[in-house]
């Protein structure tokens, strides 16, 4: 759905024009102006590599279609980064940007997926075939936030989309596997949360003792393997 | 080590924070005040890196299991050590099973308390600060509650001969540089975010503080790809009433950014207590990194008066 690879003509994708600003007084923001393509998010990727070495760097952050550079207040040329924002875009055309493929071992429905009926029932769909759908999709990591490892996931069928709950949840379990809107994603650690539940897997999308320390990160191509239906 | 009697209404283990990590969607933590936390850990020998304990809105008991030399910053808030009163901004020599009081805190509303050598907690991806949302960091990422012991690290337990320092005045008044989507809002409403003025709401803490005040509209209704957002952010929702997020915001966000706090005044900030009111004054770019710059020297020269390494 998202993959560039599949969408024709989208190689024709203007990605030249972008412009540049400050977020506060530190951090430089570089902004596709174009519309969101999995194209574009792949030259972000490899900008935010790109930039890990750049003197006084504090914080990268790869958001939808912007990147944003934080310095440290003793970084030794703070003005300089946009315009090197915008350099380094341009030589950002040609490369390729390495995608892991990562596996997440779902089990679907009853106690482990308590809205997959609603889905089903918003869609239209049984709950089979939204398990199929789901677990037949090829997604992408956009970008992370939200909570510790919480992967931006994109190439959801659209046919699955459903609302949030109206009341949202208090506690959902860590490794939730669920869909908000036209998005799906895992939740790292128990938090409040107003997204579908349809899924759990056992796979710990967050360690701080690990390194890197999400599963996730992006640009990662993201499968889920349907380990059977709970009753 | 130090045992908390009665901890303050919300108090955490915090540094100066855990850079680094906001494409993981870790936050940054750390202290909101980290002036008064720098000053702290001077004033007891200690790096600008040790970890002391943040008390948001006192009062609060706590015994010293341990001899060790300690400092009060941040919130003037009266203080005794065994019924003997003590001054902020002071290094204290103190024995084991004695007792420091905090008292209600008469300006600010965040105390810090340093002890020489450092609150000792396990580093969580190069910080020891408190990560409450999400439940990492400090004393097994949770606010610290009665009961609760906590160790100090070695020290050298070498001290200069000045032992006190005068502390920075906070205020109400907090600058603010344009955000990137500034150009969005009406005229009227770039010129009343400036008027003010702005109440600190109740709905105020470690993520964020919720204003209220004139409503801001934004003249386009688009909605905003997610981006990155920063302590200091301040970000305007549909309702119009402006939130700054503080030193727990999350790594991303989607409302409009109407302006940016200066990394300067965000200590100032973090002082203000509920239900005051506060005014924003325009900053350029270079005007914050200047003010960022002469904070700094203040910092090297209350390090070096203290005879500190």
């Amino acid at each position: 759905m998202t993959s560039d690879d599949a969408q024709p003509g989208a190689n024709e994708t203007d990605l030249s024009a972008v412009r540049t600003y400050w977020a506060n007084e530190t951090a430089g923001v570089l902004e596709i102006c174009g519309a969101t393509s999995t194209q574009g998010q792949r030259r972000i990727w490899w900008l935010a590599e790109h930039f890990r070495f750049y003197p006084g760097v504090r914080d990268i952050v790869p958001g939808m279609n912007n990147l944003t550079v934080e310095l440290d207040h003793a970084a030794p040329d703070p003005d300089n980064l946009l315009d090197a924002l915008r350099t380094e875009w341009r030589t950002s055309n040609a490369v390729k940007f390495p995608s892991r493929r990562i596996d997440i071992p779902v089990h679907y429905g009853g106690a482990a997926g308590p809205d997959l009926d609603e889905v089903a029932r918003h869609s239209g769909l049984s709950g089979d075939e939204v398990i199929r759908l789901h677990s037949a999709g090829q997604y992408t990591v956009y970008f992370l936030g939200f909570v510790p490892g919480f992967a931006y996931l994109g190439g959801m069928d659209k046919r699955l989309a459903t609302p949030r709950r109206r009341e949202p949840r208090l506690a959902v379990p860590a490794g939730s596997v669920a869909i908000g809107g036209e998005q799906t994603g895992v939740y790292p650690s128990v938090s409040p949360g107003g997204w579908q539940l349809i899924g759990q897997t056992s796979l710990q999308l967050f360690d701080p003792a690990r390194d890197p320390a999400a599963l996730l990160l992006p640009g990662d191509t993201v499968r889920f393997v349907n380990l059977g239906k709970n009753q | 080590m130090i045992s908390i009697l009665k901890p303050a209404v919300q108090t955490t283990v915090q540094d100066l924070g855990r850079p680094g990590f906001r494409h993981l969607g870790v936050g940054g933590s750390g202290a909101m005040d980290r002036l008064s936390l720098t000053i702290g850990n001077y004033l007891v020998g200690n790096a600008k890196e040790a970890a002391g304990i943040e008390l948001c809105m006192p009062p609060a008991r706590i015994r010293f299991d341990a001899r060790c030399a300690f400092a009060l910053t941040g919130a003037e808030c009266s203080a005794r050590l065994d019924n003997n009163p003590i001054g902020i901004g002071h290094r204290v020599l103190v024995e084991v099973g004695q007792t420091l009081d905090l008292s209600v805190a008469s300006v600010g509303i965040r105390a810090y308390l340093c002890v020489s050598g450092g609150i000792e907690v396990p580093l969580v991806l190069r910080s020891r600060s408190t990560d409450l949302h999400a439940g990492m960091g400090g004393l097994d990422g949770r606010l610290i509650r009665r009961g609760d012991i906590l160790k100090i690290a070695p020290s050298r337990e070498s001290y200069g001969t000045t032992s006190a320092v005068l502390l920075p005045q906070p205020g109400h008044s907090i600058r603010i540089v344009p955000g990137p989507d500034m150009d969005d809002f009406t005229a009227e409403s770039r010129e009343l975010l400036f008027k003010g003025p702005w109440k600190v709401t109740t709905q105020s803490n470690r993520m964020g503080y919720r204003l209220e005040g004139p409503t801001l509209v934004r003249q386009d209704n688009g909605e905003l790809k997610s981006h990155a957002v920063f302590p200091g952010t301040i970000q305007v929702p549909s309702s119009g009433a402006p939130i700054v997020l503080m030193a727990d915001a999350q790594a991303t966000g989607g409302y409009p950014r109407i302006a940016a706090v200066i990394a300067a005044d965000q200590w100032r900030l973090a002082q203000v207590p509920p239900g005051a009111s506060i005014h924003f004054e325009p900053s350029s770019r270079a005007a914050a990194l200047l003010a960022f710059q002469e904070q700094h020297h203040y910092l090297e020269r209350v390090q070096r008066s203290l005879g500190a390494h």
